[in-house]
């Protein structure tokens, strides 16, 4: 009982609910950018290529807080960026759950390039060359042969990206804080729990952070799974 | 009528390649013929669109698709040339039927029409595939394959038909049946034909112009009226298409170990 109670205090689903929420919409938006940047990548041939691919996969190699502290000077509120938000839409990403997004987001994003990147380039070039001599403009070839012959790969990647949001801490500790019921996410609310000494609650945050980062896993393993079994089925 | 004239260099990996094929026919059945890697499917993308050429002309019937000097170069969607690829290239994530109506235009959210559905339940019919049309390409055998091919890139009556290596895929009994299927098609649809091939067999069956490949290079263009094609020559085994000299023995080979 006394568990239960524990796990159901504000204590830990306040944290949780910021979690999805801030991983859920990270994980939307790192997924159309890397989409879209890995289409760009794969079709276009142009000067710097290689230099731009090396970029887009950097937040994987770099510590979370050299990116929180590359997002603190381009959004800050003195920066340029970040003061014209803050005069004409009234928007800041400092110490707000949407600067929490823009980090997760932005630190998932390669875990979705990358594999819609890999999924794009293994598409056979004759689908593609077979559908636009049947008609299909480029935006058509895209939509009815590219997509949905590289979905699987994408999905594999948009889960990933889902568990790496999850688990996101530096960047987010730089650049939204770690303010309880405003930005702090589960990972941040372990920090402050073992810091208080909190032991008791500090288990019960990692014991679901866990539980929810495993089903993610395991439930995406399965889809893609079944989804290929029913392809060598056929 | 069919007019080509290119030059193309393809560069891969450090190796380089080069491409001048010229060549005209007025002929229904153009058999492009010669050993691997000689440039003939690249010369097939060139007419589809799906390469652009470094210099020259492609033009079919009275319409120029290509011109270099001109800057005339007509996208590949809107050429209306069907092109049955090597191993067909049949949307894996799509059924018979969605394979074959996939070529008739509309927006790509919106399902066929039923106009556009009895149109390919004709072309079904015709192939006699109709109780495939459920299908996925993976479960459908070689032949079957082949049809489905054939029959998408007819949906849209195309000006002109390329097939690259059609029957390489297809055992010899099969080759046989299909070839006849092929000629019957052809009369059907009248729409002319560019093919590669291999096989010796099929320059007996179809050529009524034969491009010889070497290299790269067009080496030889043989014209055979349809009468002559039909009829044996004095020395019957040496019917119309001679290949022996221009082609190399290997070539031949393989096709008489395919044929037998």
């Amino acid at each position: 009982m006394d568990l239960l109670n524990t796990v159901l205090s504000s204590k830990i689903t306040t944290p949780l609910w910021m979690s999805l929420k801030v991983a859920g919409v990270a994980t939307v938006c790192a997924t159309l950018c890397g989409v879209i940047a890995a289409w760009v990548i794969t079709r276009f041939k142009f000067p710097g290529r290689e230099w731009l691919d090396s970029l887009l996969a950097l937040p994987l190699v770099l510590p979370p807080t050299v990116i929180g502290y590359y997002l603190l000077v381009l959004v800050g509120r003195n920066s340029m960026i970040g003061s014209r938000l803050h005069s004409t839409f009234g928007i800041s990403l400092v110490f707000t759950w949407q600067g929490a997004v823009l980090a997760a987001a932005l630190v998932s994003f390669p875990l979705v390039y990358k594999s819609a990147r890999t999924a794009f380039e293994e598409i056979d070039p004759r689908f593609e060359n077979a559908a636009r001599t049947l008609g299909l403009s480029e935006i058509g070839v895209f939509f009815r042969i590219s997509f949905p012959l590289a979905w699987r790969g994408i999905l594999a990647g948009t889960m990933l990206a889902f568990a790496r949001a999850m688990g996101e801490f530096g960047a987010t500790l730089m650049i939204a804080g770690n303010l309880p019921g405003k930005t702090q996410t589960l990972s941040l609310a372990v920090y402050d729990a073992v810091q208080a000494g909190n032991d008791g609650l500090a288990a019960a945050l990692v014991v679901i952070t866990s539980v929810v980062c495993i089903v993610v896993l395991v439930s995406s393993g399965k889809m893609l799974k079944t989804s290929y079994l029913k392809e060598a089925d056929r | 009528m069919i007019a080509v004239d290119i030059e193309k260099r393809v560069q891969s990996r450090g190796r380089s390649f080069n491409l001048k094929a010229a060549f005209r026919s007025d002929e229904q059945f153009v058999i492009l013929f010669g050993p691997s890697g000689a440039g003939k499917t690249l010369t097939l993308q060139a007419i589809a669109g799906l390469l652009t050429p470094d210099a020259g002309t492609i033009s079919i019937g009275d319409r120029l698709l290509f011109d270099a000097k001109r800057g005339v170069n007509v996208q590949p969607q809107c050429r209306n040339i069907g092109y049955v690829f090597q191993d067909f290239a049949l949307f894996p994530h799509m059924s018979v039927f969605e394979n074959i109506g996939f070529g008739l235009p509309r927006k790509w959210w919106r399902p066929l029409s039923s106009a556009d559905k009895s149109k390919v339940r004709k072309l079904l019919d015709i192939f006699e595939i109709t109780n495939l049309s459920a299908c996925f390409p993976n479960d459908l055998s070689g032949g079957q394959r082949q049809r489905v091919a054939l029959a998408r890139a007819l949906v849209r009556n195309p000006e002109l038909l390329l097939l690259d290596e059609p029957f390489s895929a297809l055992d010899t009994l099969l080759r046989v049946k299909l070839r006849e299927e092929l000629l019957e098609l052809q009369t059907r649809f009248k729409v002319p034909v560019v093919m590669i091939t291999h096989d010796p067999e099929d320059i007996r069956a179809f050529a009524q112009t034969l491009i010889t490949y070497d290299e790269g290079r067009v080496c030889k263009v043989d014209y055979f009226l349809k009468a002559t094609v039909a009829k044996p020559h004095d020395t019957a085994d040496r019917s119309p298409p001679d290949p022996p000299h221009t082609i190399p023995s290997h070539g031949v080979h393989r096709g008489q170990i395919w044929c037998a």
